[in-house]
């Protein structure tokens, strides 16, 4: 789950790290308000999930608790687009109100999980500002990695060594403050990641966490009631929503070629294999195992949202998921939604003889395959037809 | 041969007693496996579709002499599991359980490390010798015993290619699935290791994904240590970067993640890449052929 700017400082001032102060507002008064009682210059920053907000124009200087409330009058309500938004842009709802800093210089990090010692790893680099993936491509030596030992957590003198690194000598206690305070964050959260960037020195010698973003690792949010309750639901497209609910993993592509796919790897192998036949895939799903009538016709319905939609190809190898009990939940959904789309299914493993023989007697337009090529190439004949 | 594990395996399911767990537990007797105990505290003492019950993994090992554990216990208590059985000096730990905790599989994955442990998982299909055993939820019924030793980071995928080798022939040694967490057990290495010294393996066949950069590390050591023919497929390569596609550890965060980096490596390894899912099997057979 991705948190606000706003909801992560908050979590990372808990652990005493120094925030700049500020107030999320929803109306252009607001603005104003806190411009005044902060006392202006104040920068004005969209609160959506996603990066690359400044040069979007999520994020705005003001000079006066005027200026503040006409800033905020255009930002609510305009639609931002960001690298990270794709182009149809996100509505902003949320701007941070904070106090502008006076920035000596910007500093980066981060803590993730690091995949080949299993372990969490802080990356920090001198060239804050920046996104980490510029900075390893041009300045690879500017980044500096820490993997830490989770049993006994970071001790403060891997603390002092990421801080000396960062060239910060004279706020070593400052800097190690921060660098512990997120360590304990990222794991009394279970964030999946930490981020910090910038962070900065300011030009009174003070360390400022300027921006924040935590994600929390969706698998330990059942142990987290509070941090649930900071859900952005408005954030989420209803796409997503309803496949998290339905737990079925969805992904929008660009094709016309829809994919119902039973299992992660084999629905990804499933668009490649669209695409070497000729066609481009609409979509990523995995309908997992199981699966009855209902969660296939909301499969159905999440593929079909997309009115590119030309033709749809279903690959469901059986294995404890039989392919008789898909075949009935295909077809009765089918049935539901009134689906007209030409579709190819393609039928292998437990009890493949029986879901075939089920779907041909059908009476709907089902073309159906025992092999996986041959069922390829009808739907991207569907498609182009 | 089979590689790690066989009929003589003795294996204890914790969490046998659950839905799942009665389930695959069932899959696995009628496969052949030799299942010699449950784990469910609370249901000590009773017996479970043949099988005697404990309420301690340490306990059923005393009393039965299990050497391998198989977890389906559900995610908040998974981790837990895996320390137990460890706890309990098994050597051989197959985990199941799919949407652990990152947090927690960081501290068991900590903890079992430096103990000499073989932990397969989490979130995978298990481990299965063709007409020897089953540790896992993989249909038995498309495994043939044969040639090739399987890894594969994905459930229904690594069944579509086992059912493609064994309807070309080849068949199977061991097939392996290494889970689609970020915090895993063995990776490929591992395998390739055992493959490359198992003298029924003629073929390793290695089934990969978007996500990570282990099948680059494998590439490395497949130029290195391994003689025998690798076929590779990465699934992946229409995956859009920074979406996360199903499994938890399948989303492209740099360049080493993408789907043709990793072919690209494989191939320069010596590893024959094939791009069309529904020709591996053909490919190993093949090459075997030559």
């Amino acid at each position: 789950m991705k948190l606000h700017e706003f909801q992560s400082k908050g979590i990372l001032a808990h652990y005493g790290i120094s925030v700049p102060n500020g107030v999320v507002v929803t109306e252009p008064q607001e603005a104003w308000v806190v411009a005044k009682q902060l006392g202006a210059p104040v920068i004005l920053k969209a609160q959506v999930h996603a990066g690359g907000r400044g040069e979007a124009g999520g994020v705005k200087i003001a000079k006066s608790a005027e200026e503040a409330e006409s800033i905020a009058k255009k930002m609510i309500g305009m639609k931002l687009v960001t690298k990270q938004t794709g182009a149809g842009g996100k509505i902003v709802k949320k701007l941070l109100v904070e106090k502008t800093a006076n920035i000596e210089k910007e500093f980066y990090i981060s803590i993730s999980i690091d995949r080949k010692s299993g372990r969490p790893m802080f990356l920090a680099s001198s060239e804050g500002g920046m996104s980490i993936e510029e900075v390893s491509e041009t300045n690879p030596d500017a980044i500096f990695m820490r993997t830490i030992d989770p049993t006994i957590g970071i001790m403060p003198s891997q603390a002092r060594e990421i801080a000396y690194r960062l060239g910060l000598s004279k706020q070593v206690k400052q800097t190690s403050k921060l660098i512990i305070g997120i360590y304990k964050a990222f794991i009394d959260t279970d964030a999946s990641m930490v981020e910090l960037n910038p962070f900065i020195l300011t030009k009174e010698g003070d360390i400022l966490a300027l921006d924040a973003k935590i994600n929390i690792d969706d698998s330990a949010m059942f142990r987290h009631k509070d941090i649930a309750k900071l859900r952005d639901v408005t954030e989420e497209t209803e796409t997503e929503i309803k496949s998290s609910f339905y737990g079925l993993s969805f992904v929008q592509l660009e094709g016309n070629i829809g994919c119902m796919v039973n299992g992660a790897g084999l629905a990804m192998a499933t668009m490649d294999l669209i695409k070497i036949s000729g066609g481009e895939p609409a979509n990523f799903l995995d309908i997992g195992g199981g699966a009855g009538k209902e969660k296939v016709g909301h499969a159905f319905s999440l593929i079909l949202q997309d009115e590119n939609i030309k033709a749809i190809l279903i690959n469901i190898f059986g294995g404890i998921t039989r392919c008789d009990e898909v075949a009935n939940g295909i077809i009765s959904a089918a049935k539901e939604l009134g689906l007209t789309l030409p579709m190819a299914v393609r039928l292998k493993g437990a009890n493949f003889e029986e879901g075939s023989k089920i779907l041909k007697e059908s009476g709907l337009k089902f073309e159906v395959y025992s092999s996986l090529n041959d069922a390829a190439a009808a739907a991207v004949k569907m498609a182009n037809a | 041969m089979s590689i790690l594990v066989n009929k003589n395996t003795k294996v204890v399911i914790q969490g046998m007693t659950g839905k799942e767990g009665t389930i695959h537990a069932t899959g696995c007797i009628d496969y052949g496996t030799n299942v010699v105990a449950g784990v469910t505290p609370g249901k000590g003492g009773t017996t479970h579709l043949g099988v005697p019950v404990f309420n301690t993994v340490m306990e059923a090992v005393e009393k039965t002499g299990a050497n391998c554990s198989l977890i389906f216990v559900p995610p908040p208590f998974a981790a837990d599991a895996i320390v137990e059985a460890a706890d309990a000096n098994l050597k051989l730990i197959v985990c199941i359980t799919e949407g652990i905790p990152v947090r927690d599989m960081v501290m068991a994955k900590r903890f079992i490390e430096g103990k000499g442990i073989t932990l397969i998982g989490p979130n995978c299909p298990g481990i299965l010798s063709a007409d020897e055993c089953k540790i896992g939820i993989m249909p038995g019924n498309i495994f043939k015993k044969g040639k090739a030793g399987v890894i594969s980071r994905s459930g229904t995928l690594v069944y579509e290619i086992v059912d493609q080798l064994t309807n070309e022939g080849v068949g199977e040694t061991t097939c392996a699935g290494l889970g689609g967490d970020p915090v895993i057990g063995t990776k490929y290495n591992f395998w390739l290791e055992q493959f490359q010294n198992d003298p029924d393996t003629e073929a390793i066949v290695m089934v990969g994904e978007i996500g990570g950069d282990d099948e680059v590390v494998a590439a490395d050591y497949i130029k290195k240590h391994v003689t025998k023919p690798v076929v590779a497929f990465i699934a992946g390569r229409t995956a859009p970067e920074g979406k996360r596609m199903g499994h938890a550890g399948a989303i492209i965060t740099g360049k080493k993640g993408t789907a043709m980096y990793k072919m690209n490596a494989l191939r320069e390894a010596g590893a024959t890449v094939v791009e069309n899912p529904a020709l591996i099997g053909k490919a190993v057979r093949n090459l075997l052929s030559n």
